[in-house]
Formats: structure tokens, sequence, C-alpha cells
């Protein structure tokens, strides 16, 4: 029998950076607020110091920040006709932990996704025709306009003190920016990041093929940051320690350089770790939460009513706990209907692998997200008509680091033992670089979530299942992405290029991104979607839904900036109208 | 909680009936009835005691406020801070205001007895009984909270307080209230009295003799205290406040940041339970005063050449382990990471805080106005010989100036 704990006002799963931003909010206003954490809490100094944060076997290798299999996975297959098995050792994409989340260990790339993102079925059908969009193809329109979230994405960005130059101020297409990008109403809060060799070079050859580079937004401080909650950031050592290491002095943007400071102070907010919840708890009536259930380290169970729920854990995680509290209606794939689990998406990663004469290219003098990136080949950029495909990629050159496990760039024919591998990859180390590309992936019939019927648990429900494979449109897409990015490789003066584009089958072995997207979407329509434009449930309105997990369909960047922004914008909403009156904030 | 609000008439009262009593200090005046203040005074007497900082002696980590029990190591053994919420039976409940006074302003307790100097009745003497009225009005406001303290943990003699009488001969001016110096500005004055007075500074910033009196002519010229250092609080170049502004010291005292510095250890809790909660016009009548403060006169240490073993080891060390933050010119960040260049931490003659923190790390103070930034232990990470190494490194780098650092440190 589960221990009842005293009532709360908010109780948010998960205490990233959804879970932070809205503890900071909704404590602001008032609200006496608990945030439950499956993993263990972290700061800078005592969990990821600079003496010790750079350690690529425990951190890179041995995964010590994420989520532990054991503590939950998810099955995977390819389609309906395969058995799911569990994924037992993370491969394709793995999943944060603890205090501050994927937060702590991601690069730091914050990007706005395209206007035409946000309304990319109307979009679509506008530019090629009605009938242009594949019967298979879910994709639909977010709910919100990128004119409604460009506040938000402001907000979001002066948080983080993210780095960048404007390609676009109140209309008006600045130099050295993005050209593509929808009005912003300010300047970025902090110039852009010096930049290395290699996207220095990248960005001088896309140039003269006639593309517009600029520098990746960015989370890995130029200078000193005074954010907009009174946290100071320092400035980026260029480490090369960004993904799946935790910053050890305070540079890059995360739930613990920029919202715990000034959150945990507060005495209406309390976060509890190593505190797994189990189910969020309905009344009889199963429109309304009464709270969540959870387990603690000891496995002892307790029970935390209050009067809004908020899901603030990764994507799947969010659609997982809705599915097994039974909040909304699960999605079935043979009649089409049903909304939860709908819409999974991914990342379509493409690559280059380049080599340069008479370089050093010196990687490791680098930052997460401190690179040049070319967009257009994003979205709905370059004309699509005739090519079989839509959507697009951000090609980048952000070389992340120079770890020696596993950031020397090989080619395919390079030895892969003995003295051969090391001459290979002494002679790789400062003269071979890797260029990027992040593809959208659209939504299908076929690729979603559900629940397995085999494997649970340690808590005892059932695992998430996913089905998933890639579709022809992101294979073309992948395929003339990469002929594109070669071309920028040749421009480099690049003496051996070889192209990396997607290739079916999709399997989670080896890494490719953490930037799974869906199945809890936002939409107008409940039939369609599992959470309004402020991401409350249509089917309980006491619960909100933050994260990717809301994404209609995966646009050709990294999600961050979107996630902030959709959250700044729910969060004003629950503050101004669903707290002065509670209950469904979109009319059916 | 008693019901607050009666008239200003009833603090007149009070008044007037503390400087009959007043006369009568020593002698076994009878408790009398309290009268309940108002909110004004309740006010003014919260403002008094953040500005004295009772809590730091008077609540516990995760206690109730006032409630007592807070450790204070001195090197005569153990006192613990009192319980000086309205509590009748284990509190302060049935202190008469003159009893209050008597307590804090001279040091005799409740029943005559003498306190330990641990309270510093030596300075808050400087502080009119009016003011410390207010506070005890404060304190009778507060939810009395149940909590028997035994303040005295002394081993023998020093267990036996009528020693105390012929310590006070020694060392307790009783020069009474605060006098302006009317050479000085009115916002001096003011700083001089917060410091001198309530503010009780030289309590940790004045070094000690052997018992435990201010050693006089060293005032603010720093000290170690329980096992940290004081910064001396004087103006010359290597110590004290030296290249700090009047306003790098108030927005330390406001925020516990300035762009030189963060505080941690016992001046954090300083900053968060009182200075913090000053006025900033306050803050920097305090800066005002301080930076006033002549210089010790004491020579400044020459620095050790720059191709000495130590130094050479030691710079390699800094640039593995340090620079990241503390940076190649030891600037460090503003509002983020403490400049090591010109920090009195650093180049302190018994530099124990530096040590403890290079071993042990540290958690700088946030407030509501700045947050806060830590410190990673290295001592599991680095040799004694690494640490005094590169602690010399730092003492001797970009104009600092220290002693080497032996290889001793103890853990």
């Amino acid at each position: 029998m589960a221990q009842k704990l005293p009532h709360k006002d908010v109780v948010i799963i998960g205490l990233g950076w959804t879970g932070s931003i809205m503890a900071y909010e909704l404590t602001g206003a008032g609200l006496d607020v608990v945030a439950i954490e499956r993993g263990a809490w972290r700061d800078t100094a005592t969990d990821f110091p600079p003496a010790t944060s750079p350690d690529e076997l425990r951190y890179q290798i041995r995964l010590d920040l994420f989520q532990r299999t054991a503590q939950s996975t998810v099955t995977m297959r390819n389609n309906a006709s395969q058995t799911a098995l569990p994924v037992r050792q993370w491969g394709s994409f793995i999943p944060g932990n603890g205090v501050g989340g994927a937060g702590v260990h991601w690069n730091g790339m914050t990007f706005r996704f395209l206007e035409s993102d946000y309304q990319l079925r109307t979009h679509l059908t506008q530019r090629y025709g009605k009938h242009a969009i594949p019967d298979n193809m879910t994709i639909q329109d977010y709910p919100v306009t990128y004119t409604e979230l460009e506040p938000y994405f402001d907000k979001f960005e002066k948080l983080l003190g993210i780095c960048g130059t404007a390609g676009n101020l109140n209309g008006v297409i600045q130099p050295g920016g993005n050209p593509f990008e929808g009005p912003r109403r300010s300047e970025y809060p902090n110039p852009p990041d010096r930049q290395p060799l290699g996207s220095t070079m990248f960005a001088k050859a896309a140039t003269e093929i006639g593309y517009h580079s600029f520098p990746m937004p960015s989370a890995n401080m130029s200078r000193s940051y005074t954010n907009t909650l009174g946290v100071t950031l320092g400035q980026c050592s260029f480490c090369g320690f960004c993904e799946r290491f935790g910053c050890g002095n305070y540079a890059k943007s995360s739930p613990q350089t920029c919202v715990l400071p000034a959150l945990m102070p507060r005495k209406n907010f309390e976060a509890r770790t190593l505190c797994n919840v189990t189910r969020i708890n309905l009344d009889s009536t199963g429109k309304k939460a009464t709270g969540v259930t959870y387990v603690d380290e000891h496995m002892v169970e307790y029970e935390q009513t209050a009067d809004l729920v908020l899901v603030c854990s990764f994507s799947f995680n969010a659609v997982h706990m809705l599915l097994i509290s039974g909040i909304g209606t699960p999605y079935d794939p043979v009649s089409g209907t049903g909304v939860v689990g709908r819409n999974y998406a991914y990342q379509t990663d493409s690559g280059v692998t380049v080599k340069l004469p008479n370089v050093l290219l010196n990687p490791f003098i680098s930052g997460g997200a401190v690179g040049m990136a070319v967009d257009d080949f994003n979205g709905d950029n370059f004309d699509h008509g005739g090519l079989g495909f839509f959507g697009g990629s951000v090609m980048q050159a952000t070389q992340t680091g120079g770890r020696p496990i596993t950031q020397i760039a090989s080619f395919k024919d390079d030895p892969k033992w003995g003295s051969g591998w090391k001459r290979a990859m002494r002679e790789n180390y400062q003269t071979v670089y890797s260029l990027g590309a992040q593809g959208s992936v659209f939504s299908y019939k076929d690729a979603y979530l559900d629940l397995d019927p085999t494997y649970k648990d340690p808590y005892g429900s059932p695992l998430l299942r996913m089905t998933f494979d890639w579709h022809d449109n992101e294979l073309k897409m992948s395929a003339y992405i990469t002929e594109k990015l070669a071309g920028i490789a040749t421009a480099m003066g690049g003496t051996k290029i070889e192209q990396l584009p997607r290739l079916a089958p999709y399997t989670v072995v080896p890494y490719q991104s953490t930037h799974n997207t869906g199945g809890a979407v936002m939409g107008d329509d409940p039939s369609t979607s599992v959470v309004n434009k402020y991401l409350q449930s249509w089917d309980v309105p006491n619960v909100f839904v933050f994260g990717a997990a809301v994404f209609p369909q995966n646009a050709g960047y990294n999600p961050t900036g979107t996630v902030g922004a959709l959250t700044y914008f729910a969060a004003d909403a629950i503050k101004n109208q669903y707290l002065k009156n509670p209950g469904p904030l979109v009319a059916i | 909680m008693k019901t607050p609000g009666t008239t200003a008439g009833a603090y007149a009262a009070r008044l007037r009936m503390l400087l009959i009593l007043a006369i009568a200090i020593a002698g076994g005046v009878p408790a009398l009835a309290q009268a309940t203040g108002n909110q004004s005074d309740i006010a003014a007497g919260k403002y008094l005691a953040a500005a004295g900082d009772c809590a730091a002696c008077h609540t516990a980590p995760g206690g109730a406020p006032f409630a007592g029990g807070v450790v204070i190591n001195t090197p005569f053994g153990k006192l613990l801070g009192s319980n000086i919420t309205p509590d009748q039976a284990t509190g302060i409940g049935n202190w008469s205001d003159d009893q209050f006074v008597a307590a804090v302003k001279y040091g005799v307790g409740h029943h005559g007895a003498r306190l330990y100097p641990g309270m510093p009745y030596i300075y808050f003497n400087k502080v009119p009984a009016a003011d410390l009225i207010k506070i005890h009005i404060y304190l009778e406001s507060l939810p009395p909270v149940s909590n028997r303290i035994v303040s005295n943990q002394l081993p023998f003699p020093y267990n036996i307080r009528l020693l105390m009488r012929g310590w006070n001969l020694l060392f307790f001016p009783n020069g009474g209230d605060y006098q302006p110096d009317p050479s000085q500005s009115a916002m001096w004055n003011r700083g001089a009295y917060l410091v001198q007075g309530l503010g009780h500074c030289a309590a940790c910033h004045t070094s000690k003799n052997f018992l435990g009196g201010d050693h006089t002519g060293q005032e603010f010229q720093g000290a170690v205290i329980d096992n940290a250092n004081a910064p001396a609080l004087v103006n010359e170049p290597n110590n004290g406040l030296g290249i700090w502004s009047v306003d790098d010291v108030a927005a330390y005292l406001k925020t516990g940041h300035n762009r030189y510095a963060g505080a941690a250890g016992p001046m954090a809790d300083v900053i968060t339970y009182s200075t913090s909660q000053l006025t900033l016009a306050d803050d920097t009548a305090i800066a005002t005063y301080l930076k006033s403060l002549p210089a010790s006169g004491n020579p400044a240490p020459t620095p050790i050449a720059a191709n000495d073993p130590a130094m050479l080891d030691g710079g390699h060390i800094y640039a593995d382990e340090c620079a990241a933050c503390h940076n190649n010119a030891g600037t460090g960040e503003a509002l983020l990471f403490p400049a090591l260049k010109g920090s009195a931490v650093v180049q302190a003659a018994d530099p124990v805080t530096m040590l403890n923190l290079i071993l042990h790390g540290g958690q700088d103070v946030g407030t509501q106005s700045a947050a806060a930034a830590a410190m990673p232990a290295f001592g599991a990470e680095l040799n004694n010989q690494q640490i005094a190494d590169v602690a010399t490194y730092i003492r001797n780098s970009w104009g600092n100036a220290g002693s080497a650092i032996p290889d001793d440190i103890t853990r």
C-alpha cells in the first residue's frame, strides 16, 4: 500500500530542462511544487568537475550519466510483422538520467525550426498540391505558428545565453546569419563562438559554392554571461567534452548552470531524487489526475497527490507514462484511430568523411556546438519539385571533440587493426574531418509507439515498444543531402571523400541521435493529437506533457530550441489562464 | 504567536522603565511583565537582528529560527548558541528588556551569571539600549520553540563562569554606546557603528590573544578562526581589502559576490543571514568605513622566483587543474570564479582557507541577486606535494606574494 504524502499544488515528473523551467515558473507563481526525478542529484563541482569530467571511458563508453537499461528500456522492431526485442545496451539513442536530464550532457545546438516547419502539411500542400503528400505520411501542422512562439524562443535563448549571429532581425536579413530563419526580435544574447580550422574551411567552401554559412547557435558560452534568472555562466574553454559529459566550468547551458541555482533556494520547491514515478493516478471519472505513485530507491511506494501533473520526462518515457496510466486512447495502426504513440519520429543523420591535405585540424580544440552550418537544403528552403522527397537537413561542420577512443575519423578501407590501423589513426587525427547533416524525419502510419506484450520494467509495467523503419522519403533525402555535403567537401580541397548516407533498415546500433520525437503529439484536433497547443492533455486537462514527444514530426534540426519555446508558451498559458480557471484551455 | 501591536506609548514606557533599571544592572531585579511590540518595532528589531547576525549562532542548520544549538568552536572548547525564542522554559520568554540588554550589552546573564564572550557583548556594548530592545521585541514576536540548550560545553577550568569577571576586567572596555566621530561623514559613522557594534566584525577579523581577548593594535588585521581565514579588512596591496573599491565591498556584502570574489565558508553564512538582508546603503556604509582603515604597516613578503622548482611544478598543475576556471592570468570570472590574483585569502600568512578549498572544495553563497557556483575538491586527485606546489605557485604569481607552502598538509 502506497504511503500517502501531503498534498502539493504541482507534481513534476522529471527534473531536466522542461521540469526545471516549469518548476521555476510555477514556484514563481506561488505554487507549491515537487519534482520527482528517477536519477540522482547532480551538481557541477561534485559530479563533473573539470579534473574528472573529461573521462571518455567513463562517460562516452560506459555512459555514466545516462539512463540504465535496467531502470527501463524500450523494445524495438522495424515493422509489425516482427517480434520486438528489448534494447539491452544503448546504441542508436541514449536517454538521459538524473537531475538536469539530457540538458547535462548535450552538445548545446539550439536551433529554431523554420517557419514552414510549424505549418508543414499546409505549406507542402499549398506549394506542391494536395496530392503531393503520400497517403501513409501522417505529417500535420503544429497548432502554433512560429510567430506565436517567437517571444518564447527569445526567452529560452536568453535563459541559456545562446551564442550566434542573427540571420533575420524583424524581417531584415542580416549578414553572417542564417537567411532562412524566421524573423527574430533580437540578436542572440551572446556573440558566436570562435571557429576552429575545420569549420572555417567548411564555411569558406560553402560560401564559394554560393551557399549561406552561419555559426551554429550554441550553448557553449563565447563569453561569461549572466542570464535572465541572475545566474552566471563561464566562458567555454574549448575542452571538447560536451556530448555525454557534464561541463566542469559552468560554460555549457544546462539546468545546473541556468535554472537550478535560482530554483533550489525557493522554499516552495522540493526535488525528490532516485524516485521513479510508476503511474499518474486518475479519479473515478478518468478525466482528472489526482497525482502520481512513485517508488523510491528502496522500492518503498508513495502516493503524491497534486492538482496539476506535468510530464517532463524524455520523449518516449513521457509516452510510456501516458500509456501505462491510461491517459488518452492508444494509437491503433490498423484502424488508424487513437493517438497515444502515434507519429513517432526521429532524426536522419547523414555524413561525409573528408581527407584534407596539409592541415593540422587540432580537433581537441572544440566545443559541442561550436561549428558552422548551412541551411540551403533544409526544410523547404529548396524546391522539392521532381525530387521525390520532402524535408531536408542542416548541414554542419561541428567537430565536437578530439577524444581518443571514439573521435578519430576513418574511412571504410582504413586498416582495422595492427600497425596499419595505428598509422591510419595517427595520420587521420589531424587531417580527416567528418561533416554531418541532421535531417528531418516525417511521421507515418506505421511508425509508432505502444506497450510491449512480453517485456516488463522492474516495476511490473510493460516496456514501451518502438516500431520504426526508414521510409523512402528519408532515404532519398539523405542521399540527396549527402551528395550536396560531398560537394562542399570537394570545395574544401578534400583528396579523399566518403559519403555516408543513411541506409535501411533502421537498427538500434550504432549511435545516431537521441532526438526521438512524437508519440504524444500536439494539435488542434483530438482525433490526431494527444495534447492541445498548450501541451494540455485533451483527455485529462490537469495533465500537461512537455518535450519532443509533442512534435507532430521532426524537422532537420536539434529539437531543444523548440522544446524550450513550447515550454515557455505553455507556462504562460498555465499561469495566466489555467490557474485562474482550471479546465480545458481549448474547447473541443 | 503573541498578539502584536499596542502603541508607541507602550514602547516609550518600556524605554523609560529600562533607563531606571539600567542603573541596577548587576542586581537581582525581578523580571517584569512584557508588553508586546508594535509592527514597526518588530520590523526594526528584525533588521537590527540581521545586522547583528544573531542567526549565525542562534539558528542551527535546519533548525527552527533562533532556537539555538549552533556549535561555536573556540580555542577553549565548545559553546552552543542558546535558544533565544520566547519559550518560557528553554528560551528567553521570561526575560525582561533590562535582562535582555544586560546580557547582550554587558554580558550579564539571566541570573547574574557571566556570559562567555562567544556572545560578542564586548562589541554589542556599543549598541544603544533602545536598539537592543527592538531586537528583543522582534524575538518576542517569534513562535516559542522548546529546545533546551546547555550553552556551556567548555572543559574545566573554562567552564567556571566566575572567571569571566576577571576576563572582563582585562578585555571588556565597557565603553558604552558608539560615539560618532564628528570629523567623519554620517555614512562613515553609520558604517563604523555597524562594524564595531552589531556587526561584531572584529570577533573573527581581529586576532585573539592566548586568553581569547582581542589583540590590541591589530584590529581587523585578519585571523585564523575555527580553521578558516578571516581575512584582514585593512587596506594594503597584498593584504586585506586591498584592491577592492567601496562598491566592491558593498556588492560582496549585499550579494555574496563581486568582480573578484565569492563568499564561502563562515562568511557565506554572514552574508546569507546578515549583510544580504541589509539595505545597500548600510552595506555601502560598512564598506566606506572598512575602506578607511589604515594599512597594517607590516612589510609585504617578497614573491618566490618563477624558476623555483615548486613554482615550475605548480605552474603545470595550475594549467591542468585550475586554469579552466580561474584562467591563465589568475583573474577568474566576475561573479563566478574568484580571482586568485590579488586575493587576500590566497596571500594570507597562514592560508588555511585556500588549502581547505583545494582539498575539500567549497560552495559559494547563493543570494537572491546572485546564484552560487562551487569549487570542486582536489584532495583525492592531488597529493600533498602537488597541493603544496600549486598553492605556492598561486601565492606567488601575477603579482601575488606569499611564503612557500610546505608539503605537511593536514588533510
